[in-house]
């Protein structure tokens, strides 16, 4: 199995979630979280006074898939989240050892 | 007689809401999150301490008699001696008081012991402010500012924003920037509640500005004199009111627009309150074209003013000095330039053909309250920092005011991680027992 983690713009996440969830994938975690790449802060000005903001928001959504989904998940999100514009965000697979699902005691493919 | 009781009656509570919530709304939002219950609080209790030390003392060191500075403190002791049927002009001086003192709050944001401030207030009020509302608003012949300088002032841009302003000054001095100011990003934590604060403190300074009318005869004496300047006057003070501050929100964000790109929610609001603070103490002094000065000169003005702090190293964190010192200020002086002889002063400025007798003594009020003001808050200021001391730990200042000095959080964004109420409070439940899973 693998674990895909996307950070993408917030804004996109909704077209990446239906796209996911038309090919098949039934569950995710998402969090809404700071970082910044290359794209780097912005600028905010307060009664005149610059403040550089470092950190801009994303949402991080995180899909474990079976081995063979994992390049089609990645493929999906990058197609839908994509803008061209500076910003886009990151997309990532790491292996996974072992899933269980809670309830039932269910393992790995199964407890997807 | 009848509208006009009824009218104060109704622009106190509007004068009061200018405190609780409204400064506490625009100064909260500002804030950090971390302190803006804290920032909120220093209003709400500047409210209940110097609400009855204005009914103890505040009322006789104003209005008991004659004083160059204050009056007998003594004579009218718990207002023994007012006719209840005068309580509500005791009223609304007294929401004066407290609006004053809770000014002062912003440029000391997240820092001060509660403590500390909560001494502060009544030293404050009986040495500063009660005196000088006396050497103001009282105008007997011998009060220092408007009965011996002759200054105008119609509701307070000596008394209150001068005042607060030069406080605010020495205060910041005083007790020192915040830690990492200015390194650290300190940028305001709601915007949506300093607009609400900034909307709100202009409804409520219709009470303010149209409620200061002081009448040249009593209604006894000459009902249709009495009722003649009631409606013109107040007519008056409520179009300059209102024109200044418009002027005031366009030149604010003219400025910003050229100086920094964008004109913004915060310049607005601050727009608001500087147009406001300039316009008065002119109210009644001058005509609409006047107000209109007054209000755009004041707005971009406080918009270049506000920037000053950052050169001067000085953490007046929400720029109490650059709006109401120096808005404050240019409406005082400004009345020496816009004052005509139609207005309640009845006298002439440079600009209507009356010489420079006006800005002289305009001048002079200002320069007499920065003075006395700023002597006195040293005097205070300095006796707290050396003996109860102003600061909170560095630790508690960098934790945040709402849980170092109220042990509260204002906002709970993360609902169902952690903590339940705890055990000693609920009645019958056991100590930390663990979760059994039994139905108990």
């Amino acid at each position: 199995m693998k674990l895909v983690t996307a950070v993408i713009k917030p804004h996109k996440w909704e077209d990446v979630r239906e796209a996911l969830e038309t090919f098949g994938v039934t569950g995710m975690t998402v969090s809404e979280v700071s970082g910044y790449g290359r794209q780097k802060g912005h600028t905010e000005v307060y009664r005149g006074a610059e403040y550089d903001i470092a950190l801009v928001p994303k949402i991080r959504v995180e899909i474990v898939v079976d081995d063979g989904d994992a390049d089609d998940v990645v493929e999906i999100v990058i197609k839908t989240a994509q803008t061209g514009k500076i910003g886009d965000g990151k997309v990532w697979v790491s292996p996974v050892d072992a899933v269980v699902r809670v309830r039932t005691g269910d393992r790995d493919v199964s407890a997807l | 007689m009848d509208g006009y009781y009824a009218f104060m009656l109704v622009a106190t509570a509007f004068v009061l809401m200018m405190t609780v919530p409204a400064l506490a709304l625009f100064y909260g939002g500002m804030s950090r999150s971390k302190s803006v219950l804290n920032m909120i609080m220093m209003s709400f209790i500047a409210a209940a301490i110097v609400g009855i030390l204005y009914v103890a003392v505040g009322w006789s060191m104003g209005w008991s008699g004659n004083g160059t500075f204050f009056a007998d403190p003594f004579a009218l002791v718990m207002l023994n001696g007012v006719e209840t049927s005068d309580y509500i002009y005791v009223m609304f001086q007294m929401t004066f008081a407290i609006i004053t003192v809770a000014l002062i709050s912003g440029a000391i944001a997240d820092r001060v012991k509660f403590s500390a401030w909560v001494l502060f207030i009544p030293l404050w009020a009986v040495l500063v402010y009660f005196p000088m509302a006396h050497m103001v608003f009282s105008c007997t012949d011998d009060s220092l500012i408007c009965g011996r300088i002759g200054a105008q002032d119609y509701a307070g841009g000596t008394a209150v924003h001068i005042n607060a302003g030069i406080a605010a000054l020495v205060l910041a001095v005083v007790i020192g920037k915040r830690v990492g100011w200015p390194k650290d990003k300190m940028r305001p934590h709601n915007l949506t509640l300093t607009m609400l604060g900034a909307g709100m403190l202009w409804l409520g300074w219709y009470g303010f500005n149209v409620g200061s009318i002081v009448f040249g005869s009593t209604f006894e004496d000459d009902p249709d004199a009495f009722l003649q300047q009631f409606y013109s006057e107040t007519g008056r003070t409520f179009a300059n009111t209102t024109l200044a501050t418009m002027a005031a929100i366009l030149g604010w964000l003219v400025i910003e627009r050229l100086m920094h790109g964008k004109a913004t929610s915060l310049g607005a609001a601050s727009g608001i309150v500087a147009g406001l603070v300039a316009i008065t103490p002119a109210a009644g002094a001058v005509d609409i074209e006047g107000a209109l000065a007054i209000g755009v000169i004041a707005g971009a003005l406080c918009a270049v003013a506000v920037g000053w702090k950052f050169k001067l190293g000085l953490d007046d964190s929400l720029d109490v000095v650059g709006v109401h010192l120096v808005g404050g200020i240019a409406g005082t002086v400004l009345i020496g330039f816009f004052s005509t002889s139609e207005g309640a002063g009845g006298v002439d400025g440079l600009f209507y053909g009356g010489g420079t007798d006006s800005l002289v003594a305009q001048v002079l009020g200002v320069l007499v309250a920065v003075g006395y003001s700023g002597v006195l808050t040293l005097v205070i200021a300095l006796a707290i920092k050396f003996t109860l001391g102003w600061r909170m730990d560095e630790e508690d200042e960098v934790g945040g005011a709402d849980l170092s000095q109220h042990g509260e959080s204002a906002y709970d964004l993360h609902t169902g991680v952690g903590g339940g109420v705890k055990s000693s409070v609920v009645a019958g439940a056991t100590a930390a027992a663990p979760n059994t899973g039994a139905r108990t």
